[in-house]
């Protein structure tokens, strides 16, 4: 499969990532090669088949909504990289 | 008498009878990672004063008679993607480079519970994505057995710890093999068990409808006893199952009369390796000397499951690690204009080269277009390679082939070629595919001295009869 700039910069976005023109440009060959080697799914006759995301039929798990842990703010907000008075310091996002 | 030589049970049951202390054991242990680990790069973390204030805590216990497991005061590694409360967690990835997890995962508090003794955290693939344990920001971890092969992936470290007796035991976790064919290269025994045994809570995710804890032994009888230890069901994993029994030490019987097991043509045609194929047919010699009927079979579909994997397990990485944003915690770059940049910049140099391509190929496969071609293409070949199991266990108990094409690569061979390093996990990835469970054993090596790796798969909830069938040929060996 033939990987263009624009697929390469549309996937990159949609990944959240920036990519040197050197990733790129190995970004498209491995990709490329990666999905002609998925194509070959399609020698596999799919019709009136079901797609299926879970091998046991398991939906729909509730509990009973109670809280169980105890409040552990301070612990948590330990691993930001940034914070300041019990809240995550993000950059601006509004003007 | 070098402590770390025995197995885990053997330990435990040594400590149970006083002949050795938790400390004792603790300290030997200690000093085998010294020696070794330079060598090898196994660990990430070793939890030194941890670990022995940990080893006397454990032998006052068992001295009170608070704890009568079989491992009590046994050392363990954990692989280093499962949560430690208090200790570093980091995928050995530079994102997560800081990460201490406010939480212990359901499988180390089991374990806390049953009195081990956590002695550090282990090397692996940068969020479990590889099969060479050598994209890891801690460095490359080598096989024990020849340190310029690599140990396999992703849980290279636990599988190369386990050999090089730097561990008595190891937690790894498998989407694709990563538990099985590190085994295979290292000369050691490990689990996959059936999607939903063992509870991922705590688990850091890579790909959640295939991952799987499981444990890495020197033995088939230590990985029933850690699978009886781990397994069960936890209301915390949505995806959890609960089962009738647990008790898979029961299922070490040295019995294989009557069990049929079949072996998928395929699995011994191309790319299979000439002195793999050797091993593995003497292998299935021994079980049916010892009374199982084995024939030969075609498994259906089973040709297409490494391309229906990198779509899914690529799709589900790429949802699993939008949530690494620089925020919450782990990795934040140091120069940014706003909050998108601030993203992309924290992403693109925190993650590594195979993890990005993986995502960008799950971005691709989930994007609108291609949504219906890749990604529900893929789950429909899933389907059917799980009907193609189902057929098959209809008329086997097991299912009986190699773990890999072949022994370990040398390092740095590898991930040059993407495509060629995903061939390598042709036997394993329609295991997690069809959510089964199999095991990987040693059953030879090959001229120069590699290890060669047995896989018998069971069908949903067939750990016992892949226990069975595997501890009756290690017994004959």
């Amino acid at each position: 499969m033939n990987i263009t700039d624009e697929t390469i910069e549309y996937v990159a976005a949609l990944a959240k990532l920036e990519l040197s023109s050197e990733e790129k440009e190995k970004a498209k060959k491995d990709l490329g090669s990666i999905l002609s080697y998925i194509d070959t799914m399609n020698e596999l006759n799919t019709d009136n088949i079901e797609p299926m995301s879970h091998v046991f039929p398991i939906k729909n798990v509730f509990r009973e909504d109670i809280v169980t842990n105890e409040s552990n703010r301070d612990t948590l907000l330990s691993n930001a990289p940034k914070q300041k008075d019990g809240c995550f310091i993000v950059p601006k996002t509004i003007e | 008498m070098d402590l770390t030589s025995l197995s885990a049970l053997e330990l435990g049951s040594k400590i149970k009878n006083k002949e050795v202390t938790v400390e004792e054991a603790v300290k030997a242990q200690l000093e085998k990672i010294k020696a070794k680990d330079k060598e090898y790069n196994c660990y990430i973390t070793v939890l030194e004063e941890e670990a022995l204030a940990r080893g006397k805590e454990v032998q006052r216990l068992i001295e009170e008679g608070k704890l009568d497991s079989p491992l009590a005061g046994v050392p363990v590694v954990i692989k280093d993607n499962i949560c430690t409360k208090g200790v570093k967690t980091t995928c050995a990835s530079k994102i997560l480079y800081n990460f201490i997890p406010p939480y212990d995962a359901t499988v180390v508090e089991k374990l806390l519970n049953a009195g081990a003794v956590i002695i550090g955290k282990a090397n692996m693939d940068e969020f479990a994505m590889g099969n060479t344990t050598e994209t890891s920001i801690f460095g490359e971890t080598k096989n024990p057995h020849n340190t310029e092969y690599v140990p396999g992936g992703s849980s290279g470290g636990s599988a190369a710890a386990v050999a090089a007796e730097e561990a008595f035991y190891a937690l790894g976790s498998d989407t694709g093999g990563s538990i099985r064919q590190p085994s295979s290269f290292c000369g050691v025994t490990g689990i996959k068990p059936t999607y939903g045994t063992v509870s991922r809570y705590g688990l850091i995710a890579y790909a959640s409808s295939l991952d799987q804890i499981g444990p890495i032994g020197k033995n088939v009888s230590d990985c029933a006893a850690v699978l009886d230890i781990i397994s069960g069901y936890d209301s915390k994993d949505s995806t959890s199952i609960k089962q009738d029994s647990y008790n898979y030490t029961k299922a070490l019987v040295n019995d294989v009369k009557g069990m049929r097991i079949g072996i998928p043509k395929g699995y011994l045609g191309k790319g299979l390796d000439e002195e793999v194929r050797t091993s593995i047919l003497g292998a299935a010699e021994v079980l049916r000397e010892k009374g199982a009927i084995v024939e030969e079979f075609e498994l259906d579909a089973v040709d297409y499951a490494i391309p229906a994997y990198y779509v899914i397990a690529s799709a589900e990485a790429s949802s699993n690690l939008s949530r690494y944003d620089g925020i919450k915690y782990g990795y934040r770059t140091e120069d940014f204009e706003g909050l998108q940049e601030m993203y992309k910049k924290t992403r693109s140099e925190g993650f590594g080269n195979e993890v990005k391509r993986r995502m960008m190929i799950g971005s691709f496969v989930l994007s609108s277009g291609y949504y219906d071609a890749y990604y529900k293409k893929a789950l429909k070949v899933k389907a059917l390679i799980k009907e193609g199991f189902d057929k098959a266990f209809e008329k086997y108990d097991i299912i009986f082939g190699p773990t890999a094409p072949s022994t370990a690569p040398k390092l740095g061979e590898s991930l040059s070629e993407p495509l060629k390093m995903y061939l390598g996990d042709i036997y394993t990835v329609s295991v997690n595919l069809a959510g089964l469970p199999a095991i990987s054993l040693p059953c030879g090596a090959d001229s120069t001295g590699l290890p060669i790796g047995l896989q018998l798969i069971g069908k949903h909830f067939g750990e016992k009869d892949i226990i069975r069938a595997a501890y009756s040929y290690e017994q004959s060996r």
